[in-house]
């Protein structure tokens, strides 16, 4: 009876050890390296499910992406160094976070353009109450 | 008259933004995303054998001084069936053509060349995706050329076709 219990109990444990190795799905121990992990997933864009994030994605490729993530984080690389590594392969496309060059300057300066215009607009008008 | 289209400006910036919106959304969305390693030294990898009998590929095969085909594909992947006589060909004409099999195994790699026959010299199989992502290569099939020195000339994504046979052959340096 022991012996029997004994092997079921290892027929369950074998499934969760040989998953333990694939971080494509499987967690990073490390809670705070799991999460800095995890928000990088959600700002790399699947290559081949091009609208979703890979952290969301059941493409082979964004599972790839994934274990490759948790694997360099684990080992002490930075997310935005995992970041770099994947815009220097794949292009400025792969990430959701625009990055500030001076392709991407009207995406950062458009905003503040619009909203001092818009004040200035609003200004005269007020002045032109008063007098 | 001027203050009065000044006050319009605004209205008239944001419909154009709307629009833009509107012309994206009706867009579809199919990128072809290319690699960033065109131009750069094919960067550093090790893909096992994939069958016995049949060497694995690795980055210093690539730079013995005679350029080569570097074709991405899988035994699963449907259309790569469709450019297995392209690479025949290609080899026929003195092409060397060196294959990364993703997400694969050897026995249904065995019975994919089995059923289409064999282009390739080398055939690696990568382990999840190392090379893929290293060449910055987005699905399968795509074919890279790379010079003899090891620097990748081209990407090709998608099949090989009729019309692509002799720029490939230009830049293998095969006469056609």
């Amino acid at each position: 009876m022991k012996a029997l219990s004994a092997a079921l109990l290892l027929l369950i444990a074998v499934p969760v050890t040989a998953q333990a190795q694939d971080y494509a799905e499987v967690s990073l121990a490390d809670p705070a390296k799991e999460a800095q992990a995890v928000a990088l997933m959600d700002s790399i864009r699947c290559v081949v499910c091009q609208g979703q994030p890979i952290s969301g994605s059941n493409a082979d490729l964004a599972g790839d992406m994934r274990r490759m993530i948790r694997e360099r984080i684990a080992a002490g690389e930075s997310p935005e160094q995992v970041r770099t590594w994947l815009v220097s392969k794949y292009g400025d496309w792969v990430t959701f976070k625009p990055e500030v060059k001076s392709e991407t300057m009207p995406l950062w300066l458009l905003p503040l353009l619009a909203l001092t215009g818009g004040g200035w607009l609003v200004a005269r008008r007020l002045k032109g109450r008063k007098a | 008259m001027t203050r009065k289209l000044i006050l319009w400006l605004p209205f008239a910036l944001i419909a154009l933004l709307f629009l833009a919106f509107f012309a994206g959304l009706m867009r579809p969305d199919d990128h072809v995303i290319a690699s960033q390693m065109v131009g750069k030294p094919l960067p550093e990898f090790v893909a096992g054998p994939a069958m016995p009998g049949q060497p694995g590929a690795a980055t210093a095969d690539f730079s013995d001084g005679k350029p080569r085909l570097l074709n991405v594909f899988a035994s699963w992947c449907v259309p790569c069936v469709q450019e297995i006589p392209m690479l025949l060909r290609l080899r026929a004409k003195g092409a060397e053509i060196d294959g990364i099999a993703i997400h694969d195994s050897s026995a249904e790699l065995e019975k994919f060349l089995a059923a289409n026959g064999n282009p390739y010299t080398r055939i690696g199989l990568d382990e999840g995706g190392k090379a893929q992502m290293a060449f910055g290569s987005a699905g399968v099939p795509e074919t890279f050329v790379v010079d003899g020195t090891g620097k990748i000339l081209y990407q090709h994504i998608g099949v090989v076709t009729e019309e692509d046979m002799p720029k490939l052959l230009a830049m293998l340096g095969v006469k056609p």
